[in-house]
């Protein structure tokens, strides 16, 4: 066996690939397969396609390359595989793969870039985001968008700069104390993950999480320079940089005493969830990434399991509940959600149509593939719409990002908001 | 395949329409069959049954095969390409075209998944019965094509009950229509019953007239626990024996519950050697009746942990489990071989204990389901393909089932057809002039076998034959 192929076969594990069965039972879930019909682009058949490359990676071309990339990673294919095949630990494995084989170009240098420079490293991540906050709230964002010269440049840059959360003015980790104290009964010891963009992006939603978690009796305790989750990198081809970052994350964590440590990020939850996963390799770490992991919990799935109400006077707005795939799929939080909101808004629940197919944001798959994003973007904003509701409610920032500019784009009357804001809202408990 | 044949294909359905990638071939050599496996040439998703007429046509005169296709969930390797082929893929054929309700009927296009088709007609409070374990992917067309089954077939029947008419494209390229909505009709020969199960070797199908019933008013799912196989198999001949017709009723043994667990996550105790799971629908009253009866008879049977569903989610949870049976089996080793072996249904307690036999004697694991209502039972064996020795010790278990089972005066394929992987045990339950038969039938509709070939039966080859395609097909001499 030559050099190449033992590589391959160490990395993509046969034993998860021979797993699949070829069923079939995935693609009436898979919102890739759903849309060009083709079995190249199902679960099932990429693989087939993986095993393929794993045997012998020169029968693939561009268009193997092309479905690994069009796969939105939104593990929809894990929740309907009764064999229990690991999907995307294959196909992040693959995409490692592939990325090393990759030629240099100038968009693998910019995500790169974004990825290990600006996310990596939280200094970096505040100055470029004070950056961003300034051109944000310049006269030059105004005239390049009321001129639609940006636009005609590039429709590219468009979209992008349209996704962009409004930066917050200070960032949560400089707000939150390192201390918080519950409002009344102290019952559970908690540690909350700040995340990286949700802590420069959603700063609110952050604030919106420790208010909740106080009147949930808690004491949460926020460590100071967090790390990013190491999500994104795994999921881009960045393996090394993931398991670099989540090593740090259990390092900090592990200097303080907790039950939980809450997450209100789903992408990032199921991820730490699944730093014993990504880190079985390595003997020093492997026992705690496990207790680590085992200590995670999304905020929704943290109010539901020890049974705290929150009731609301009276509502009259309708809800509808979009499935973030990081909760649902990742996490198998489906439940706990609809009961907290059922619980708020009483019979204003409006279920929508395929609540669990992804809205296209998944990661910076929005913007490293616009068009095939903005489709499932329409499909789910067409579901949306059908429900009347004057509420969407979803567990995840990209989820807000995205449905927030499907609301621009189809000019609706509709607000987005995280789980925890729309608890936070209400009064009492 | 000829680059010119190619062309003229595309000609046909269009550039949009025709797929010749080794990702696109790759991605077209299989179904759910384990092991089976062949590259089409090429795939193409046609448009409309003149493009369907055109490329059968085409076959004919340049000789390659056509392989029709629905969503590739079949179990005995009907949709699996052979040589010289191309795939047919029909699931962009996916519209629900007319639901009549006063003469009971839906016609349909062939890509319609079948729950799909059943959840448009239900909100009608009308009822398509037949339901195969992968209702939620596959389509009517191969429904129809494999004569699919499913958890109603004690009380309902399968899909040949359901289909009253048939548009088809014949091997010539005609387009036949057979059966309509009358109840009914006896023109010459029923045609469209030698369609159903045909397995795309006689045409390509392209819409379907189907019968459809009132849905039931109500209906009551209930699970129960046993500790012995003995209580179980007492607990099925009870309810044949005191007149009760439940619509569902299910068996699953031991290996099969602890993988079933495994995925769903509904607290089932693991520990139990089999389970029941029953259904009954009608009329309020009725249902009340059978399901006290039911109770009566698994009281008496040491039935343990029996639960009704309370809600239509708790009832739905227990019926998707059981039919994620199949896959979830998959959890104990990576190749599961599923059989499909059918008796008489009194017969079906036998069945089991000789699989489990075949499994001890061969030194093979068994995980074992089926629909103990209407003796379809689905031996699986549980082995792993890159295990060759575990293989053949597993087609030897086979053999022993297969042959018991047509001795119990069973069939070797209740619901999955014969495809590839059962051909050669046809003979024993057609017998030689049943095949012989079927040959001939082939032989006359399809003059040059280009539909589907060697499926069901291998035909065999002309004495003149065609010289070989490509150079592949000459094996070097070594003399």
């Amino acid at each position: 066996m030559d050099k190449r192929r033992e590589n391959l076969s160490s990395l993509i594990n046969d034993d998860l690939l021979s797993q699949c069965i070829h069923c079939g039972l995935c693609l009436s879930v898979c919102p890739t397969y759903v849309t060009t019909n083709l079995e190249r682009s199902s679960p099932r058949g990429r693989l087939r396609l993986i095993k393929e490359y794993a045997d012998d990676k020169n029968k693939l071309g561009n268009i193997f390359e092309d479905e690994m990339d069009f796969c939105l990673g939104c593990r929809a294919c894990e929740t309907a595989c009764p064999a229990g095949v690991k999907y995307d630990v294959l196909h992040n494995e693959t995409k490692y793969l592939l990325s090393k084989d990759k030629k240099v170009n100038l968009k693998k240098i910019l995500i790169k870039f974004f990825l290990n420079k600006i996310l990596a490293n939280p200094s970096n991540l505040k100055l470029y985001s004070r950056i961003l906050r300034t051109y944000q709230q310049s006269w030059f964002r105004k005239m390049l968008h009321s001129s639609n010269i940006l636009k005609n440049i590039s429709s590219k840059l468009f979209l992008i700069d349209e996704l962009t959360p409004q930066i917050s003015k200070i960032s949560s980790d400089e707000i939150i104390d390192e201390i918080t104290l519950p409002i009344s009964k102290h019952i559970h010891n908690v540690t909350f993950h700040v995340g990286c963009i949700m802590n420069v992006g959603f700063a609110e939603i952050n604030l919106d999480t420790i208010e909740v978690l106080k009147k949930s009796s808690c004491k949460i305790t926020t460590p100071k320079n967090q790390y990013c989750c190491g999500a994104l990198h795994a999921h881009n081809g960045e393996l090394k940089k993931a398991k670099e970052l989540a090593k740090n994350n259990i390092d900090l964590f592990r200097n303080y005493e907790y039950e939980y440590l809450i997450s209100n990020s789903a992408g990032c939850g199921t991820f730490m969830k699944e730093y014993y996963e990504l880190l079985k390799d390595d003997k020093d770490y492997l026992k705690s990434a496990e207790i680590f992991s085992s200590k995670i919990r999304d905020i929704s799935e943290f109010i539901y399991d020890n049974d705290i109400k929150f009731n609301s006077g009276k509502f009259n707005d309708s809800v509808t509940y979009h499935d973030a795939c990081h909760l649902v799929h990742g996490q198998g939080i489906f439940e706990q959600p609809r009961q907290i909101i059922n619980d708020i808004c009483d019979k204003n629940f409006r279920e929508m149509h395929n609540s669990t197919f992804c809205c296209g944001s998944a990661g910076i798959y929005n913007i490293l593939r616009q068009n095939d994003s903005q489709i499932f973007l329409d499909q789910k904003m067409q579901n949306i719409i059908k429900t009347n509701a004057d509420v969407v409610i979803t567990g995840n920032p990209g989820c807000i990002m995205q449905l927030r500019y499907g609301v621009k784009k189809n000019n609706l009357n509709l607000k987005v908001k995280h789980t925890v804001s729309f608890i936070n809202e209400q009064k009492g408990i | 395949m000829d680059k010119k044949i190619k062309s003229k294909l595309k000609e046909i359905v269009g550039q949009n329409n025709f797929f010749d990638s080794n990702e696109d071939k790759l991605t077209y050599s299989y179904d759910a069959t384990p092991i089976f496996n062949e590259l089409p040439e090429a795939v193409i998703f046609p448009e409309n049954t003149l493009q369907i007429s055109n490329i059968i046509k085409l076959a004919n005169t340049e000789k390659f095969n056509i392989v029709p296709r629905g969503a590739g969930t079949g179990l005995s390797g009907g949709s699996i390409p052979v040589e010289n082929s191309i795939a047919l893929v029909m699931t962009k054929w996916n519209n629900i075209l007319e639901i009549d309700h006063s003469n009971l009927t839906v016609t349909v296009e062939p890509g319609v998944i079948t729950q799909n088709l059943q959840n448009e007609v239900e909100k009608l409070n009308l009822f398509y019965p037949p339901d195969p374990g992968s209702a939620s992917v596959c389509t009517i067309g191969g429904n129809i094509s494999n004569n699919a089954g499913g958890l109603r077939g004690l009380k309902y029947g399968v899909t040949k009950n359901y289909v009253m008419g048939v548009e088809m494209v014949l091997p010539n390229g005609e387009i036949l229509k057979t059966g309509g909505k009358n109840v009914k009709d006896a023109a010459g020969y029923n045609l469209k019953d030698f369609i159903v199960g045909s397995e795309g070797t006689l045409g390509v199908i392209t819409k379907a007239t189907l019968k459809l019933i009132h849905k039931p008013k109500s209906f009551s799912t209930i699970i129960a626990f046993f500790e012995s196989m003995k209580d179980c198999s007492k607990t099925i001949s009870d309810i044949f024996n005191c007149n009760l017709t439940p619509a569902m009723m299910e068996y699953i043994d031991n290996t099969t519950l602890k993988c079933i667990e495994d995925y769903a996550k509904l607290g089932l105790p693991k520990a139990a050697e089999a389970v029941l799971l029953f259904e009954f629908d009608g009329r309020e009253e009725e249902v009340k009746e059978d399901t006290n009866n039911l109770e009566m008879i698994l009281n008496n049977n040491n039935a343990y942990s029996v639960k009704k569903a309370k809600t239509l989610l708790e009832s739905s949870k227990l019926k998707a489990a059981r039919r994620s049976a199949f896959s979830a089996l998959a959890r104990v080793k990576p190749t599961t071989i599923l059989e499909d072996a059918t008796v008489p249904r009194a017969e079906f307690p036998m069945l089991i204990e000789l699989v489990n036999k075949a499994g001890k004697d061969n030194k093979v694991l068994f995980g074992i389901f089926g629909h103990a209502g209407d003796g379809n039972l689905h031996p699986t064996c549980l082995t792993d393909e890159r295990n060759k020795n575990e293989i053949e010790r597993a087609h030897k278990a086979f053999d022993f089932i297969f042959n018991e089972t047509i001795k119990l005066g069973g069939t070797i394929t209740g619901e999955h057809g014969t495809g590839l992987s059962k051909k050669e045990f046809l003979e024993n339950v057609a017998g030689i002039p049943g095949v012989e038969m079927m040959k001939k039938i082939k032989s006359v509709i399809d003059e040059n076998n280009i539909l589907n070939p060697g499926k069901i039966f291998t035909t065999s080859p002309r004495c003149e034959g065609n010289l070989p395609f490509n150079n592949k097909q000459i094996k070097p001499f070594n003399g």
